[in-house]
């Protein structure tokens, strides 16, 4: 059994253990989400999207799991996820902040925007706050280029981001999490 | 829409046979008309992110007449846009609580509101219909001519604007050959950045023997400060597919697939919505309007890698496999996804496709330069008055986008250099603005025509900085396959970052100039090839900036940190 690489891009990679995949029945539903993908050798990007989508990240069991079901090598399944920006090994925040690198956005101070975020949330980017609650990344660009500079918080798009803004931004959802029901 | 009376024909899906196609266009054109007035809300992402979806509500809930929601109207620094037709109105900055007064003055037969009007900044002058905004009127929206029109969710909208008539005209009345050797008198070139003339790419795809061919559309629109295809996969995604049945049926192809960036999911819903109801209206599936000619379209997300975008990357990453290049030839028209002939185009190509059918070649070619025929359209951004989408014929100079369009740089500003073509592209300083756009005179400058990525830079842009900005995005999205791309863009994003930073080493000029054209003649594909078109250009014209930053530790713009 090939092992799964323990880093990704030379940050360190937080191991969510989830079990032994080998001796354990996989959760029903993974079983049938993987149904569609069955006998396609074109499968492996669309299978760690699915994974993901259903996940929010990609837990090594049901990746491990995934290669076992559809013949595909493990180390296949992560040179593939590795190798795209879209697949995350972590459990995501509950908000993941997306800074704008794009640029419009550039030209416009992104830059300051993202160093303002890393001393709000006191984390660099790719990490999380201590209590779950922020992840920091960036993108290459949205095309939301017009709203230079922008950021992603979950699926918000937020526009002309002054540097007074970030920290506003953060407490608007932080207003929002203390008021949401648990 | 509403029904125009009882004796109106019905038309009902799917459509078979000729002519089919041109009844759904009377019948929904003749609804539309019927319509007293009507309110279209941009729901591009910019508008969207502005409110808009709230601003539609607002408007339902304020008026009887039908509100739909249109892709991106294009002037996004002035959103959420909202039109009413059939008079051309545009409102500009629309928040949903000035709705209930806007919809009362204008049913009471006065004067809309001022705050929604747009004011030219330079004269002051209030302009009402959109097609005397200076930014509509200095352009020539041809592609994007049903962008902000059709509800992009309802294709009897597109009916309604003559779509899918050019693909009756060439399934009843057209060979393969007269399409190929229509879009070759076109004069139409790739709009994904290479420029290679499309109808030599379907010749070439169709001479190929065997039965089982594709056509991929290629929507990775992977440029940072692009945004051209992702408006036009929101605004108009059956005029997509209406150009991949076309390539289709032009190079012998029965299955397409779109490939689209997964940072962009309204494009990715849209044209889901708009496979389903293609299908089930008879033009997508194994008989396309009843004729023998079977076509099915795949729609695959990418899942973020830049290099993606390259067509023998992109690929591989629909085979599912890591998007890493291979060596080119054989091309894809020999040799392409899973081994057999496949055509790749971008989407605004595709998009102009059935508009060339329609209106004929000699008109599109007409509007274009003598090498390149037609419009481009280009994301205008940056240190402008009006940024957004805006279309010109090719050959038109830079000084009229960025100037008249984009009406010029910000109060107290001035334009430093305009940057196009994205990573790949080029930077040309404002002496430069009378260059006309077009594919030989922006090569010849050492810029590139590229995607069509616009980004204009004023005097608090430092254009070191910018090199080193696009350097550390090619360095970052190098797939690492060819040691002259991953290992030369390291070193000259290294050497960037000591000039900015104040640490620079008296010969760091010269070495950069020589790494840079080591990557530009010996890397792989069009990533590295390209990557130091940004630090070449800007060496080009703005070395005494550079010179500033290594000999007297000095920054102008006041950008670098360390040099200010």
């Amino acid at each position: 059994m090939p092992t799964a690489p323990s880093t990704t891009a030379g940050r360190p990679r937080k191991t969510v253990y989830l079990g032994d995949p080998l001796s354990e029945p996989p959760a029903p539903d993974l079983l049938s989400l993987l149904d569609p993908y069955r006998g396609r050798s074109d499968s492996v990007v669309s299978v760690l999207q699915a994974l993901q989508e259903r996940y929010g990240f990609l837990p090594e069991r049901a990746v491990r799991y995934a290669a076992r079901e559809l013949g595909v090598p493990l180390a296949r399944m992560y040179g593939v996820a590795t190798f795209y920006n879209q697949f995350r090994f972590t459990a995501p925040a509950r908000y993941a902040i997306h800074v704008c690198r794009g640029t419009a956005c550039h030209v416009a101070g992104s830059a300051a925007i993202l160093s303002a975020m890393r001393k709000e949330l006191n984390i660099s980017e790719d990490e999380s706050t201590p209590d779950g609650m922020f992840s920091l990344q960036t993108v290459a660009c949205i095309g939301c280029c017009s709203l230079a500079p922008a950021i992603v918080v979950n699926q918000n798009v937020h526009g002309t981001v002054g540097l007074n803004r970030a920290g506003e931004i953060l407490d608007m959802y932080r207003v929002l999490e203390a008021e949401a029901p648990r | 829409m509403n029904e125009t009376g009882s004796h109106a024909p019905t038309i009902a899906p799917p459509l078979r046979g000729e002519g089919a196609v041109l009844r759904a266009e009377r019948l929904f054109a003749e609804m539309v008309a019927a319509t007293p007035r009507r309110f279209q809300v941009c729901a591009g992402t910019g508008c969207v992110s502005n409110g808009s979806l709230q601003v539609a509500e607002a408007l339902g809930r304020a008026t009887s007449s039908p509100v739909s929601i249109t892709g991106c109207h294009g002037f996004c620094a002035r959103g959420p846009l909202v039109r009413s037709e059939p008079h051309g109105f545009l409102f500009t900055g629309v928040r949903p609580e000035r709705v209930p007064d806007l919809v009362a003055r204008l049913d009471a037969g006065r004067d809309p509101p001022e705050d929604l009007i747009f004011h030219d900044p330079l004269t002051g002058q209030a302009h009402l219909l959109e097609r005397h905004i200076p930014f509509y009127h200095h352009q020539r929206r041809m592609t994007l001519h049903n962008c902000g029109v059709v509800d992009p969710e309802d294709i009897r909208t597109y009916f309604a604007r003559g779509g899918y008539s050019a693909l009756d005209r060439a399934l009843f009345r057209m060979s393969p050959e007269e399409v190929i050797r229509a879009v070759s008198r076109s004069r139409l070139r790739g709009r994904g950045g290479a420029g290679f003339m499309t109808g030599t790419k379907w010749e070439l795809t169709r001479q190929q023997p065997g039965a089982r061919k594709y056509i991929i559309c290629n929507g990775d629109e992977g440029d940072p400060g692009a945004f051209m295809d992702r408006s036009i996969m929101e605004g108009d995604p059956h005029a997509v597919i209406e150009g991949m049945l076309l390539a289709g049926y032009a190079v012998g192809a029965s299955e397409g697939y779109v490939y689209v960036r997964h940072e962009y999911p309204l494009a990715v819903r849209r044209l889901r919505r708009a496979v389903e109801e293609a299908t089930a209206w008879g033009l997508l599936g194994p008989s396309v309007l009843g004729t023998r000619f079977a076509y099915q379209i795949h729609l695959r997300e990418g899942a973020g890698a830049f290099v993606s975008g390259e067509e023998t990357a992109l690929i591989r990453s629909i085979q599912g496999e890591r998007a890493v290049p291979y060596m080119r030839p054989p091309y894809p028209s020999e040799l392409g996804l899973w081994g057999l002939p496949t055509c790749i185009n971008n989407v605004e190509t595709l998009a102009t496709i059935p508009l060339i059918i329609m209106r004929g070649p000699d008109w599109y070619a007409g509007l274009g330069t003598h090498g390149s025929g037609g419009t481009k359209v280009f994301a205008l951004t940056g240190a402008i008055q009006n940024t957004g989408l805006v279309e010109v014929p090719l050959g038109t100079s830079l000084r009229h986008v960025v100037e008249n369009i984009g009406g010029g740089p910000r109060p107290g500003r001035r334009i430093k250099a305009v940057q196009i073509g994205g990573p790949s592209g080029g930077c040309l300083p404002a002496s430069m603005l009378d260059t006309p756009v077009d594919y030989e005179d922006l090569g010849a400058t050492g810029a590139i025509m590229g995607s069509g990525g616009l980004v204009v830079a004023d005097d608090t842009t430092c254009m070191v900085d910018l090199a080193r900005y696009f350097l550390s995005f090619t360095q970052d999205e190098s797939c690492g396959k060819c040691v002259p791309c991953r290992v030369g863009t390291r070193k000259m994003l290294a050497i960037l970052t000591r000039i900015t930073s104040g640490e620079a080493r008296p010969d760091d000029i010269g070495r950069l100039e020589q790494v840079a054209q080591t990557v530009r003649t010996s890397s792989l594909c069009g990533l590295g090839l390209t990557a130091p078109n940004p630090v070449v250009t800007t060496l080009r014209y703005f070395r005494d900036e550079y010179a500033a930053h290594v000999q007297d530790r000095h920054c102008q713009a006041g950008a670098c940190e360390a040099l200010r």
